[in-house]
């Protein structure tokens, strides 16, 4: 690799807006149309062998950069960066080879994997389509190597049969299958878990984190859930109205977090233990629309800690101990509360 | 309950007893396909055509729903008695009316209050529930999931009913909306007395509001009990499985352990107990004789033949 270091994938500066569509009577008035500010330069780079996570709730860009990261859509601005070079200067060809080494797994394995098609054919359809393979022979046994990797053991017994005979984590795994079996260096993990049943997520989570583990293949994924990240990630980065506001080592982001969003997102998951603390909500109102995002910070209307400033000045992304990155004019104070068990400045309680 | 199928019954309801309290949650924590939505059309019978009650009662003030024609149910049990917020509630509302004439339009339709009446009484619920009463001359596309499962559950209760059965009433909210609803179904419980049958997959959720607990599996009960006894010393491992499986974030990290299998095909559920093939402790008189749902200690019941050895186990390791 040159330039890129160990870095497998880099997002550097990556903007994405999304035009609106004006009505009639808008473009008559010759009013200009919005834009939805999905990313909002994002920042971040996920190592060899990392697990990077990038959490927030629903509309705050995280799968836009997932689908941009595969050149689905290209970047408004900003620069998505393979083994040290830039996505949007490769030729086809290039790119075509590029997405091989980054693949996909989606989140709903109900809907991602064509319920005519045999395990095989879904395994092995990309290994044809981008010419890895012509014989048959070979491709069987690349495909029941993969199977094997995500433990659909003895992987005969999977090839030909079709998805409606296995169970959700089955076919998420025949899904991460159809990833690896292209020799990728990243996976994307588009929610991988969150449309399966609590006692077979482990198993998924488990190939993923093998998967890892034996082939220091990154893994890029996007969850919502704090919980699991903590299990699973290495390296986190929370977002909110499609910029990224705290970023860190999983477990000290989600344990000890340093933005007032990032807590209450924390305090707002629920812990199966009836004698625990009650969950709180400690965020004003719903997430705000992104076609106007709020000026200074975004966060500031929802914010227990928010003043004047806030609403002023925009609070950049700044080291504010080691590894941890913040973006708030705030941070010491709100990790200070936080540390002392209190969820505001002193005085202020839950809102509602 | 059984559903009719062209590959035999689906044994989705087997063999259930409980009762509700008022002022009591419920909670009843399952995987998809153990039957827990089953259980709440039942108790509404809201049931499909292919469904049938074998046996069973379900006593509501001392009447026996089963055996009531469905126009009798309408009149004098549904919305006014049990009212139910729908899984996927957020689609539940009808795109094209605005969404307090169709909360109006739940009172008007039984009878229970004039058209004027029904107007006032929206606005009390909208504000009851955190919307703004000046919203509900808006459409279901203009409101937020949060809001749409606020006015759901707005409407559920627009005729007062004892009993409230929320199946999976935040599932697709974000965790901070999440919080929001499960604070307002509790203050709901504690200002008008309510009880609420909540019904979810998400043991954590349950944990938080529930004062008992049951486990679904398989179309039974398989541990039931106070909440503070099923997570805090849970007996079935079954229930034990789910808690190693779950991330809490509380906890350091740690590896979660799946429960190898898959759930039961409930057209041929396993012989014995249901849970014997994804069982780490199933011995062979599991594959033979199903094990009743039996006192463990007082108040907490366990559907296992091996519950003590478990116990003395899981004290071990936790």
């Amino acid at each position: 690799m040159s330039e890129g270091g160990d870095n497998v994938l880099e997002i550097k500066h990556m903007t994405k807006l999304f035009n609106v569509r004006r009505t009639f009577a808008e473009s008559m008035r010759g009013s200009s149309a919005g834009k939805v500010h999905a990313v909002d330069d994002v920042t971040f780079s996920v190592k060899k062998g990392q697990i990077f996570g990038l959490a927030g709730e629903s509309g705050s860009g995280k799968t836009t950069i997932l689908r941009t990261a595969l050149m689905l859509t290209r970047p408004t601005s900003g620069s998505v960066i393979y083994a040290g070079k830039d996505l949007a200067l490769m030729k086809r060809g290039e790119l075509k080879k590029y997405r091989t080494k980054i693949q996909v797994v989606f989140q709903d394995p109900y809907e991602s994997v064509n319920p005519r098609m045999t395990i095989f054919d879904i395994v092995a359809e990309g290994l044809f389509v981008n010419r890895l393979t012509r014989s048959r022979e070979e491709a069987v046994e690349m495909v029941a190597k993969a199977l094997n990797d995500v433990q659909l053991i003895p992987p005969e017994d999977y090839l030909y049969r079709y998805p409606h005979e296995l169970s959700g984590g089955q076919r998420q795994r025949v899904a991460i299958a159809r990833a690896l079996v292209l020799g990728p260096d990243l996976i994307l993990a588009d929610e991988p878990v969150s449309m399966l049943d609590v006692s077979i997520r482990a198993e998924v989570l488990n190939v993923l984190l093998a998967v890892r583990e034996k082939k220091k293949i990154s893994i890029l994924m996007v969850t919502h859930d704090l919980a699991l990240c903590k299990d699973m990630v290495d390296e986190l980065a929370i977002m909110y109205l499609g910029q990224i506001v705290e970023s860190g080592p999983a477990q000290e982001v989600v344990s000890a977090p340093y933005h007032p969003y990032t807590h209450a997102l924390a305090a707002a998951i629920p812990v199966p233990d009836p004698e625990a603390p009650k969950i709180k909500v400690l965020a004003r109102g719903e997430i705000p629309t992104n076609i106007t995002p709020p000026p200074g910070c975004r966060f500031h209307p929802r914010c227990l800690f928010a003043q004047a400033i806030c609403s002023e000045t925009q609070p950049l992304l700044e080291e504010v101990a080691p590894g941890r990155l913040v973006a708030c004019h705030f941070a010491k104070e709100a990790h200070e509360s936080f540390a002392k068990g209190l969820d505001g400045p002193a005085g202020k309680l839950e809102v509602q | 309950m059984y559903y009719s199928t062209a590959a035999g019954d689906v044994k989705a309801v087997d063999g259930l007893t409980f009762q509700m309290e008022q002022r009591e949650v419920l909670g009843i924590v399952g995987e998809s396909g153990c039957g827990k939505s089953s259980l709440a059309i039942t108790l509404l019978k809201l049931l499909p055509t292919n469904a049938k009650i074998l046996e069973g009662k379900v006593m509501l003030d001392g009447t026996d729903l089963v055996p009531m024609s469905d126009a009798e149910v309408r009149r004098k049990v549904r919305w006014t008695k049990i009212a139910m917020v729908p899984q996927g509630a957020m689609n539940a509302l009808n795109p094209v009316f605005r969404v307090g004439d169709q909360i109006a339009e739940s009172m008007t339709v039984h009878g229970a209050a004039s058209k004027s009446e029904a107007r006032t009484k929206t606005d009390e619920l909208l504000r009851l529930v955190g919307v703004d009463p000046s919203r509900g001359r808006h459409y279901p596309h203009e409101f937020s999931g949060g809001m749409k499962q606020r006015a759901m559950i707005a409407m559920s209760l627009a005729l007062s009913p004892e009993i409230l059965i929320a199946d999976e009433p935040t599932t697709a909210l974000d965790v901070i909306v999440q919080a929001g609803i499960v604070k307002l179904l509790l203050s709901i419980k504690d200002e008008f007395g309510t009880s609420i049958l909540l019904i979810s997959h998400d043991l954590a959720l349950v944990a938080q509001m529930s004062d008992r607990t049951a486990i679904m599996y398989g179309g039974k009960f398989v541990e039931f009990g106070s909440s503070k006894d099923v997570y805090g010393s849970p007996l079935h491992p079954y229930t034990l499985g789910l808690v190693g499986a779950f991330a809490d974030i509380r906890k350091p990290r740690r590896a979660l352990v799946a429960i190898p299998g898959a759930p039961p095909n409930l057209i041929d559920p396993p012989q014995g107990c249901r849970f014997n093939p994804r069982c780490q402790y199933a011995k062979a008189i599991c594959r033979e004789k199903e094990p009743e749902l039996l006192e463990a200690t007082k108040g907490h019941s366990v559907a296992c033949h091996f519950w003590q050895e478990i116990q003395t186990q899981g004290g071990a390791r936790q």
